[in-house]
């Protein structure tokens, strides 16, 4: 047995690999799709978030199967804790779930494609560039589609303005209606007090050529996630003024809201 | 009763592997006529075959005398090829003179090799680029220059003579027997560079597919601009692995640093001015041509990467 595949067999668990195989995804002859997907990287990330997500994180799910079985969907949510795990979970979320899986894939930041290793893992795992091209292609594959409208306005804020939405960006809205994909909101509660930010020393970010940098301990705290997955809304593809989008994109982000209220009147503790 | 005339069609670039597997599709049917600038070579006694500068007056010479219906334009300089000056002269004024020609002796259907280099690659590179997406690769790196500035001069004729039906193909990385570009090299080495911790995708069409999809587009007169690439994707770390190359990796960051290394080397096979296509994907779109020209490549990636695996220095 070849060092790789006796690791193979101890990372991951042979449940993993048919779940993973379960889920057919539309990959090329050698496992990869065109955004560098790849069936075989996400077998070990599965394996590995799913330690995170039940041990580390505790995560408790609502609503999952609120995400349709098929068809374009994009799932839309808050974006904090100055890392991307809250993709991560949600991600997990609907890769693990009983009944008609989806391994979904996440829109990342425009820096991460520049970092070595790191770049290459996140796609891997399934996480694109987001580019509105790269969402609408994935749209047009019937892909379920993350994306967090805050950006990192979301992700890079300090914690006293924890569970306050920043404004959301209207691209996604305009991709649904013209994909006729479902909206899917869910509320994250938890990974705001992952890594509490008190400061972001901006000319440090800027010299670095990263987006944020947070002053922050350099752990990440083990607090309970809650996610609360609401019902799929739905958008007519009708030629409608930017002002009316935007009414739109504030039903999204009052759903969104109100997921948040809940989960964070279901959360006992913090930790 | 007269015998139907066969086409009469000249070919560039009759030197390269590509040119010489569309010549094997075409001479039973058509009347061929091989140029190429570089090298005379011989191709049976069937197929008049010249080594000329496209510039050059007496290039004119061979439309007054074969009186050509068709130009399969196969004769682009690689960007590894000659200096930055005599590879711009080549491309651009080189293809300048041959479509001016083509107008003048009233050629019916032009098709023009490009390459998917023109898009360039940047970390923002969207996946699946179509054929309306901005050329980058002018703003990345002179060396790349004429590559684009091959497209546009084709582009502008093709709209401005439309009844030369060009059209314009910007292939993947072709591979295979006899291919003697970067891509091809490296991957038929024992050992080949990596930029540390960048394996980006990569698409790679076989030398016989691209030939057939040549001469799938030279057959019908769509004019246009389209993608070739299969639907099928690999990262390119994973490509050596399965080439049975031996992976040596360059230190990437910060950026500066493999710049400063490939050029103080000057690796003919991994010239500092495609490093970006190492680090970052540029995947293209090939569904419009296929569906267009109703084509479907037949290699396989396995089977292309075995033949690297099992003839290592083919050329």
């Amino acid at each position: 047995m070849s060092l790789a595949s006796y690791l193979k067999s101890k990372l991951i668990p042979a449940d993993v690999d048919e779940h993973i195989n379960r889920i057919r995804k539309p990959i090329g002859s050698l496992g990869y799709d065109p955004w560098g997907y790849n069936n075989e990287a996400m077998k070990y990330g599965f394996s590995l978030t799913r330690l995170i997500y039940e041990k580390y994180f505790r995560v408790e799910a609502h609503g999952v199967d609120n995400v349709p079985a098929e068809g374009p969907v994009l799932i839309i949510a808050n974006h904090s804790g100055q890392v991307p795990l809250d993709g991560l979970l949600i991600g997990f979320a609907l890769a693990s779930r009983e009944q008609q899986p989806r391994i979904p894939r996440a829109m990342i930041e425009r820096f991460f494609p520049t970092v070595p290793w790191l770049g290459n893992l996140l796609n891997e795992m399934g996480a694109v560039l987001g580019d509105p091209v790269n969402c609408a292609k994935m749209l047009a594959n019937n892909e379920a589609v993350i994306v967090f409208p805050e950006g990192i306005r979301g992700s890079g804020k300090l914690y006293r303005d924890r569970y306050q939405l920043k404004r959301f960006g209207n691209g996604f809205m305009h991709l649904a209606m013209k994909y006729k994909a479902a909206i899917v909101p869910v509320g994250v509660v938890g990974c705001e007090e992952t890594i509490p930010a008190i400061a972001n020393i901006k000319p440090l970010a800027k010299a670095l050529g990263i987006p944020y940098a947070p002053v922050a301990m350099p752990v990440v705290l083990p607090a309970k996630v809650h996610l609360n997955f609401g019902a799929p809304m739905y958008f007519d593809d009708l030629e409608i003024p930017e002002e009316q989008v935007t009414e739109r994109v504030d039903k999204v982000k009052a759903e969104i809201s109100r997921l948040i209220d809940k989960g964070l009147t279901e959360r006992k503790r913090l930790f | 009763m007269t015998e139907q005339r066969r086409p009469h069609i000249l070919i560039t670039g009759a030197a390269g592997a590509l040119a010489r597997q569309v010549i094997k599709q075409l001479r039973d049917t058509c009347d061929l006529v091989a140029v190429d600038f570089r090298e005379q070579v011989y191709l049976g006694d069937d197929i008049p075959s010249y080594c000329i500068d496209f510039t050059k007056r007496v290039f004119e010479d061979l439309f007054r005398r074969y009186e050509f219906d068709g130009v399969i334009h196969l004769g682009r300089i690689q960007s590894s090829q000659l200096t930055r000056m005599r590879r711009y002269n080549a491309n651009v004024l080189g293809t300048q003179k041959l479509l001016d020609l083509s107008h003048k002796y009233g050629i019916k259907r032009v098709v023009v090799l490009s390459t998917y280099h023109v898009y360039g690659a940047v970390a923002y590179n969207p996946a699946l680029i179509d054929e309306s997406a901005p050329l980058k690769a002018a703003g990345l790196s002179a060396d790349l220059v004429d590559s684009v500035e091959l497209e546009n001069l084709a582009n502008i004729y093709l709209w401005r003579y439309p009844e030369l039906n060009i059209t314009i193909l910007r292939p993947c990385n072709i591979v295979g027997p006899g291919v003697r570009n970067t891509i091809s090299t490296l991957l038929a080495s024992e050992r080949a560079p990596v930029l540390a911790g960048f394996s980006p995708m990569m698409q790679f069409i076989h030398i016989n597919d691209m030939a057939d999809a040549i001469v799938r587009a030279y057959k019908k007169p769509v004019r246009g601009v389209f993608n070739v690439a299969p639907e099928d994707w690999v990262a390119y770390q994973h490509a050596l692995k399965l080439c049975g190359c031996k992976r040596i990796p360059i230190p990437s960051i910060p950026p500066m640093v493999p710049n400063l290394i490939l050029k103080t080397l000057k690796l003919k096979s991994f010239p500092s001015y495609l490093t970006a296509f190492f680090k970052y994907p540029v995947v293209i779109d090939g569904r419009a041509f296929a569906r267009e020209f109703d084509f479907k490549p037949k290699r396989p990636l396995k089977e292309i990467f075995r033949f690297y695996r099992e003839n290592k220095r083919p050329v």
